[in-house]
């Protein structure tokens, strides 16, 4: 090669662990690629004007200190790429090549689907950023609104891992994809983002929390099905981003914990259900929100039955979650699985051959993890004295993707008719009236150690800094 | 027809499923179904066929029906007397048989051979009665066939690719085509084509000639056109030497002429191991992976000082001569990779050697290819090579290289690819210095060397594109960006993306089904007008392809299958 490129010192800027200041594909790759990035940061990343922010900078992989923590100024946050740590002994679990050593390359035979599966995931991650942009304006305090800008830093990470894989995997037209990640927007009428979850605004701090639980716990599941990929770098770098990914359920789940704290302190300050006088959040209010996001990342698992889960599953690219702690054969082509169905105006299951039946196999072990955070609030409740309990409503309640899709089931299963469900609807669902009392409570508490009126104080501050910490630095 | 046996249809002969390896090389003497002997402009060529000769055990070859072994002879035949006999200016089709001139593909192989075994075949038939046409057109060596008996199935259609068709009128012999009422299949050999595109015979009439399984007679043969003429034994010999010496003077083949020889091709077959082979001939080259289901095919191109300085000293190397001998090997090659490497789907070609080079053997064919025999003979065998490209059933990738020459006649080759991928710039981490691929336009890009369609390569690539034809120049010479950017190739990566862009497209390409590969390839192929040529391997084969699948022909029950058994075949009605 002739040409003389600038030269850039890419491991510094890039922390890595994928030999990247060797890797002249990827260098070439990413030099044209980092600037956009830097500019869609600029246009469509967080909103508030920071000085630097408290933040955790991914720097290894190792089980010890994989992560650094300080004050850095956001658009100089050292985007990094990171795969887990390679076993050279790794086999594919599942599926017609169950034994083969995993590939190292992209097989030819299985590029289309890979690349779309990528291009998916990566999707998803810049498009939380552009959901959550203005969020940064009524944080509740500096510890949220660090939190925040860490789960918008590292979604923009995981929006790298992707990158990386289509720049080091998939040639040309890997390099393409990578451009279109950045040209579709959230919400844009030109060019949306993929899913259809990922155009709606996140308007307030309740639904980012509820975002983080249910929303970003729907990406926990789907990186855990391509972690168990054959196709190894997709492997690694899935499990890499879980690690983060755990964050920002954290910042879900004890987010929903200091909503339902806070509003039962209301409770029982005021001894009545009714806190919204009082600049809480009700319970009936929380519940509201819990069903519409539960619902709507429900919906991001796909039909019950889907013959693209079957080929990836047989293809040896997208497996189960934890695949190879099941014992089976791995491979369910002689088996059979009950899916959800309506008929006749009932709900009920029918069977499939098990390969057609993995979406919803997915979704039953999100479920059964969503349940888990609906415990710990009611032990919150419970703890307060509170009788009322949260839950989460039927898997068949405003679904609009799958088996329950166009029919009207209440959040306790019932079957009912579009006229009833439109008569209860706003008992089940937030409705205007409820999102702007919720908009209303949104506003910036910026003196450190402060906190809004309507959430309660975390218990911890991050990496044992108190809550006093100055966790953002204004300009 | 139509060989008549009494004994009932032999089970699927063991050969069927495992194909034998063909070999195409053969010679005058050791031909056993064909003679030829040349009395002065005339070459008379007799078919004979040995019953007990066929390629593969299961089969007779009763009354002078043919398998692929005797086409292969009738190939070696048709070269020999192109290039060994500039003296020969017209060649009489007869049968060396007492009162039968042939009765078609034989049907016992027919019916035991695989589904492949019979496109194959029918394959390399057809582009040797094409060649017979060629001969015809551009040799100045015109066929008559002397029906000296009964011409039926591909007997009659051997004699349809001649010029003249004279049958004897002896009361009994007729020109037929009875493949339909007797055998549930189609005369796929150009059969129904040519007998209203060439011969001009009305539609309904050829409706009725084509089910009709004793055909015609003499007078009622000439009277619907199927025939040119027919005539009494008694005048026969002599109304044949006549028509000979006719159609003769019209030839520009010189008069002294001195032939060359063909000399058995140097090759050399290795199998490395169980997934790597190589087939090696002085100037082409093929590695076989087996595991991946590809042959790269590198054509190894002339040294620029290798030009011979004049017209005789070409005449002097004969088959030595490079083009011939490049032409002869990539012909031998590609024929037996169709034939016995069924599972490489893909054939990645490449060149190698001085673009001056090429430029140079160009400039000579150009020159002389008007006016002297032997360079017109080579320029249209390369000619019929590129078709035999053009109508093979596997993905045909070009690799265009470093160190490549892919000039003039050679850029025919990655033009008859389904795709051409071209390296911008060099490999970065090669040994040795290199220039930058390049590929260059000539005048025989313009109209040298016609697909099967009538059009060049390059009028079939930009169809319906003329601003972009017309922007393209004989002399004109491509940096790889600059290929892609006129269109002459589908993509020029550089080094850094190259090997993985070529990586995914054949991993990618193998996970395909052949089938539809093959119907994709053949329809992008053959672009706009249709000729007779396209219309047989097109239309023609196409049909006669579907039906040989169907179970009213090879079914257990069908009509191929149960021919000669004495039991009627057993047709699911269903028009479909």
């Amino acid at each position: 090669m002739t040409s003389a490129r600038p030269k850039i010192d890419f491991d510094a800027k890039i922390p890595n662990n994928v030999d990247l200041a060797s890797d002249r594909k990827l260098q070439r790759a990413l030099e044209r690629w980092q600037p956009n990035f830097l500019d869609w940061w600029g246009d469509m990343g967080p909103a508030v004007d920071t000085k630097d922010v408290y933040l955790r900078t991914a720097v290894d992989v190792g089980r010890e200190g994989w992560a650094h923590f300080d004050h850095v100024p956001m658009n100089e946050y050292r985007w990094g790429v990171f795969l887990s740590e390679h076993d050279p002994d790794r086999k594919i679990a599942f599926g017609e090549h169950k034994g083969e050593p995993v590939w190292q390359e992209v097989p030819g035979e299985y590029r289309a689907d890979l690349q779309r599966l990528i291009v998916i995931q990566g999707d998803t991650e810049p498009a939380s950023v552009e959901q959550q942009r203005f969020l940064g304006a009524t944080a509740p305090s500096l510890y949220d609104m660090r939190n925040l800008f860490q789960v918008n830093v590292e979604e923009g990470r995981h929006l790298w891992a992707m990158v990386y894989l289509l720049h080091a995997y998939f040639g040309r037209a890997g390099r393409e994809e990578a451009d279109q990640l950045l040209a579709r927007n959230s919400g844009s009428d030109d060019s949306p983002r993929i899913l259809g979850a990922f155009n709606e605004e996140t308007p307030d701090w309740l639904s980012f929390y509820m975002f983080t639980y249910f929303t970003d716990r729907d990406g926990k599941y789907q990186l855990g099905t391509l972690k168990e990929s054959g196709f190894d770098p997709l492997s690694r770098t899935c499990e890499f981003m879980l690690k983060e990914e755990a964050h920002h359920m954290f910042v879900g789940t004890t987010g929903i914990d200091r909503v339902v704290t806070r509003t039962a302190q209301l409770m029982n300050e005021h001894d009545s259900d009714e806190v919204a006088g009082a600049g809480g959040i009700p319970l009936e209010m929380i519940q509201k929100y819990i069903n519409f996001h539960y619902t709507v990342s429900l919906d991001l698992f796909g039909n019950e039955s889907s013959t693209n889960a079957a080929n990836y599953f047989t293809a040896g690219i997208k497996g189960r979650w934890q695949e190879e702690r099941r014992k089976d054969d791995h491979l369910l082509t002689d088996d059979a699985g009950a899916v959800d169905a309506v008929r006749d105006g009932q709900i009920t299951t029918t069977e499939v051959p098990a390969l057609l039946a993995l979406n919803q196999d997915l979704r039953s072990e999100y479920m059964s993890d969503c349940r888990g955070g609906l415990k710990r609030w009611n032990r919150i409740l419970e703890k307060h004295g509170i009788d009322a309990r949260l839950s989460l409503p039927h898997v068949g309640f405003n679904r609009q993707v799958g088996a329950f899709a166009g029919s009207h089931i209440t959040p306790e299963g019932k079957m009912i008719s579009a006229e009833d469900w439109k008569a209860q609807e706003s008992k089940w669902l937030p409705t205007e009236v409820d999102k702007t009392h919720v908009r209303g409570l949104m506003h910036p508490v910026l003196e450190p150690g402060k906190i809004a009126g309507w959430i309660a104080p975390p218990s911890n501050g991050i990496n044992d800094k108190p809550m006093d910490f100055e966790y953002v630095h204004f300009n | 027809m139509t060989v008549l046996e009494d004994a009932p249809a032999a089970p699927q002969a063991a050969g069927a499923d495992a194909p034998p390896q063909v070999d195409f090389d053969t010679d005058p003497t050791r031909y056993r179904h064909w003679r030829y002997e040349v009395e002065g402009e005339t070459a008379w060529v007799y078919l004979d066929v040995a019953e007990d000769g066929g390629l593969v055990p299961g089969y007779e070859l009763k009354l002078n029906s043919y398998d692929l072994g005797v086409d292969i002879e009738l190939y070696d035949l048709t070269q020999r007397l192109r290039f060994s006999h500039p003296e020969v200016r017209s060649v009489v089709l007869t049968s060396g048989k007492e009162s039968n001139f042939c009765a078609g593909a034989n049907i016992r192989m027919l019916a035991q051979s695989s589904h492949s075994w019979k496109v194959n075949f029918c394959k390399f038939t057809n582009e040797t009665r094409n060649g017979i046409e060629d001969m015809t057109a551009n040799s100045g060596q015109t066929w008559l066939a002397a029906l000296n008996g009964t011409a039926a199935g591909g007997g009659y259609e051997m004699a349809l690719a001649c010029e003249t068709i004279l049958l004897v009128n002896d009361r009994s012999s007729a020109v037929a085509l009875p493949e339909v009422p007797l055998l549930g299949v189609l005369p796929g050999t150009g059969g129904l084509t040519r007998v209203t595109d060439k011969r001009h015979v009305r539609k309904d009439r050829a409706d009725i000639f084509a089910t009709k399984s004793e055909g015609f007679q003499g007078p009622k043969a000439v009277d619907w056109k199927l025939v040119d003429e027919t005539v009494s034994r008694k005048q026969w010999d002599a109304t044949v030497r006549e028509r000979a010496a006719e159609a003769a003077a019209g030839s520009h083949r010189p008069v002294d002429g001195h032939g060359i020889s063909l000399p058995p091709l140097a090759r050399e077959v290795t199998a490395e191991s169980d997934s790597l082979a190589s087939i090696r001939y002085p100037n082409v080259r093929c590695d076989i992976d087996r595991g991946a289901r590809t042959a790269t095919i590198t054509v190894l191109g002339p040294e620029p000082h290798a030009v011979p300085e004049s017209l005789e000293r070409i005449h002097a190397l004969g088959a030595d001569f490079w083009p011939l001998a490049m032409t002869r090997e990539l012909d031998d090659l590609i024929l037996r990779l169709r034939t016995n490497e069924l599972e490489i789907g893909t054939w990645l070609i490449k060149t190698q050697g001085s673009i001056e080079g090429a430029l140079a053997f160009e400039r000579v064919i150009a020159e002389h290819s008007s006016s002297d025999w032997l360079v017109n003979e080579i320029r249209h065998y390369f000619k019929r090579t590129l078709k035999r490209l053009d109508v093979t059933s596997r993905t045909l990738i070009a690799l265009i290289e470093p160190g490549s020459c892919f000039a003039g006649a050679l850029l025919e080759l990655a033009l008859a690819c389904d795709r051409q991928y071209m390296l911008e710039g060099t490999f970065e981490d090669h040994d040795e210095e290199q220039d930058p691929a390049q590929i260059v336009l000539t005048a025989s890009n313009f109209g040298t060397f016609p697909m099967g369609n009538g059009l060049t390569r390059l009028q079939s690539r930009f169809y319906g594109d003329d601003e972009t034809l017309a922007a393209l120049e004989a002399g004109s010479r491509f940096t790889g960006a600059q290929a892609e950017e006129a269109g002459l190739v589908t993509d020029a990566p550089d080094d850094i993306d190259y090997e993985d862009e070529i990586r995914i497209l054949l991993e990618e390409r193998a996970s395909l089904s052949p089938d539809a590969l093959t119907g994709m390839e053949a329809n992008h192929r053959f672009v706009g007008p249709e000729t007779m040529e396209t219309r047989i391997f097109g239309r023609l084969t196409a049909w006669q392809n579907w039906i040989f699948i169907r179970p009213n022909a090879s079914g257990p029950e069908g009509a191929l299958r149960r021919y000669g058994t004495g039991r009627k075949a057993d047709f699911d009605q269903k028009r479909v």
